[in-house]
């Protein structure tokens, strides 16, 4: 079940000049929170600005016996909220309300779990990857950024047994070029009848190309939407994404009914940029 | 002293005065999880038609100064789906249902008032003559005196249930239409819906919202709101006011209900603190108590005009 907390910022650590990760003091959500899910977070207790703001839960942070501590989110300095949360210090408060939001499937082996992130879509694959670990799952994470240095956390990644395949704009690390490449180059190396999880978040054509490239090796992907939001609750239907059912296309609630699809349900055309 | 929350809207009597607003908390049932319905006033779940709905593609919210645009359009699953699928949880959770509805012809408004008449556990009509964000229907009564005439008298004549016209604050005189509206068979309005708005990027040069136009919401309209109240109880004193626009905290539903709105819906505030009733019910509480009234009923319109005025 949900909960709000105010939480206390135990650490901020800026990691680029718009890229940082926000350590919360906040057990109750990482006891709860699921691979995939997010909270809906507020930095302000007053009207401006108005409305919270979906973050993916990045880390569940835990203490030697292996409790929850708390949660961190990875933040890229865009808009108002993404400002205040790149600004915080220690013994801030922000109000975070969560988990919510329909979490990724966890493979099992001998399945492998390839992650597919594109800049900040890097948020939503640590606590997977801490879960496949747990399940002992082959884990490759292939992460496109513009430059080595807008490529984060990969020890935190590595340190989960993940593979590194990345890619960079400028080509300074990794493959020349978006994500696809590797992930290209890994349907090409690997039997079709191998089995495969394949996850992606991150700008919208990334994830529309990841899944449309599954999809021509035959394989589906989950994709970790991100739809303006309104309430996290289902309240408002402002987050919807266009679904393709049995009955025709409709409008769902990311927030209920996602915020991971199933990327060959998703309507690409439609969803906007 | 024990303070008397609950009020009598027209016939229909609640344990408090605070209502969830349509459109800003689904069919209710949303919030089943986290929320303990029965202590709601009411829940005015979202407007709906007599067929389902898509509504509008995104992007359907912009966030504003200290509000927000909305232009859904009205995504929905219709009468029919309503009273099978959502309507018997909502029961079953002790919730009061005031069911809005919303019609592209007085015909359509009257068909679905007749489906609620003969379905268990509605507590009244609200109808919505005031969306600003769909072509037909809507705002386009309820920005015209004849249009809210014809729409409360079609469901007048097919239902007993306590009806509550939602008006449209984007009209010359919303006064007039509370007049209009109560000589149609009104038992109650309900003000205000969204103010007609619009948020351009400068840099694509194009409308922020899918629909171009949509409704403004939130703290930024609360004292256009409050005044159209207040306008509202001076020209008919005699019929109840559900009150509001941008309500976040009890003090705010206060000034409303001062101003002379015996109950106030809570909608843009639940987005932004699902948890935010328990709050509201203190808060009122803790107010009556200091003020040494014993009811809310004995606050409503209570606003003094005499003394001159507080800075």
């Amino acid at each position: 079940m949900p909960v709000d907390v105010d939480a206390v910022v135990l650490s901020n650590t800026q990691l680029s000049h718009d890229y940082n990760t926000v350590i919360l003091a906040a057990p109750r959500l990482g006891d709860q929170a699921l691979p995939g899910q997010f909270v809906m977070v507020k930095t302000t207790y007053g009207d401006d600005p108005l409305l919270r703001r979906p973050f993916s839960v990045f880390e569940i942070l835990r203490d030697d016996a292996g409790r929850s501590t708390g949660v961190s989110l990875l933040n890229k300095r865009i808009g108002v909220t993404t400002r205040a949360l790149y600004a915080l210090r220690p013994g801030d408060h922000v109000r975070c309300l969560g988990p919510l939001g329909r979490p990724f499937s966890v493979a099992e082996p001998p399945e492998q779990a390839w992650m597919v992130a594109g800049g900040v879509g890097l948020a939503a694959f640590a606590t997977l990857a801490a879960n496949l670990r747990a399940r002992r799952v082959d884990t490759t994470l292939f992460y496109g950024g513009r430059r080595a240095d807008d490529l984060f956390h990969l020890d935190t990644f590595e340190s989960l047994d993940v593979h590194l395949r990345l890619a960079t704009d400028d080509g300074s690390r990794g493959d020349h070029g978006n994500v696809t490449v590797p992930l290209r180059r890994a349907f090409v190396s690997t039997d079709r009848t191998t089995p495969v999880r394949l996850y992606a978040c991150g700008p919208t054509p990334m994830m529309r190309a990841v899944t449309e490239l599954a999809a021509s090796e035959g394989r589906a992907t989950e994709v970790s939407l991100e739809q303006v939001m309104g309430c996290g609750l289902g309240g408002c239907y402002s987050c919807v994404v266009p679904v393709r059912g049995p009955d025709g296309t409709h409008f769902v609630r990311s927030c209920l009914d996602g915020p991971i699809f199933d990327g060959g349900s998703v309507v690409w055309e439609q969803l906007g940029e | 002293m024990s303070v008397d929350l609950s009020v009598d809207v027209g016939g229909l009597q609640l344990a408090t005065p605070f209502i969830a607003a349509s459109g800003c908390f689904g069919y209710g049932l949303e919030y089943g999880d986290i929320v303990d319905l029965s202590t709601l006033g009411a829940v005015a779940v979202k407007g709906l038609f007599l067929e389902e709905r898509e509504g509008h593609p995104p992007t359907r919210i912009v966030e504003t100064p200290s509000g927000m645009l909305n232009a859904i359009g009205l995504q929905g699953i219709g009468v029919r789906r309503f009273v099978a699928d959502k309507l018997p949880g909502l029961r079953d959770c002790g919730a009061v249902v005031l069911v809005n509805i919303c019609g592209s012809t007085t015909e359509e408004y009257a068909e679905i008032a007749r489906i609620l008449a003969d379905a268990d556990g509605v507590a009244a009509i609200e109808l919505n003559i005031s969306c600003p964000n769909i072509s037909k229907g809507g705002m386009m009564f309820g920005s015209s005196l004849r249009g809210t005439h014809d729409v409360v008298s079609a469901v007048r004549r097919v239902t007993t249930l306590p009806l509550i016209p939602k008006l449209t604050p984007n009209v010359t005189d919303v006064a007039s239409f509370a007049v209009a509206a109560r000589d149609a068979g009104a038992d109650a309005v309900s003000l205000v819906n969204t103010f007609l708005a619009m948020a351009i990027d400068i840099e694509t040069r194009r409308p922020k919202l899918s629909n171009v136009v949509g409704g403004l919401s939130g703290p930024a309209i609360r004292p256009i709101a409050v005044r159209m109240v207040h306008e509202c109880r001076q020209a008919a004193a005699d019929l109840p006011i559900i009150g509001m626009g941008g309500i976040m905290t009890s003090e705010d539903a206060i000034e409303f209900i001062i101003a002379g709105a015996v109950a106030v819906q809570i909608g843009t505030a639940n987005f932004v603190d699902p948890f935010v009733w328990s709050k509201l019910r203190e808060g009122l509480t803790d107010y009556l108590h200091r003020h040494d009234v014993p009811s809310v009923s004995a606050l409503v319109g209570t606003l003094d005009t005499t003394r001159g005025h507080t800075a």
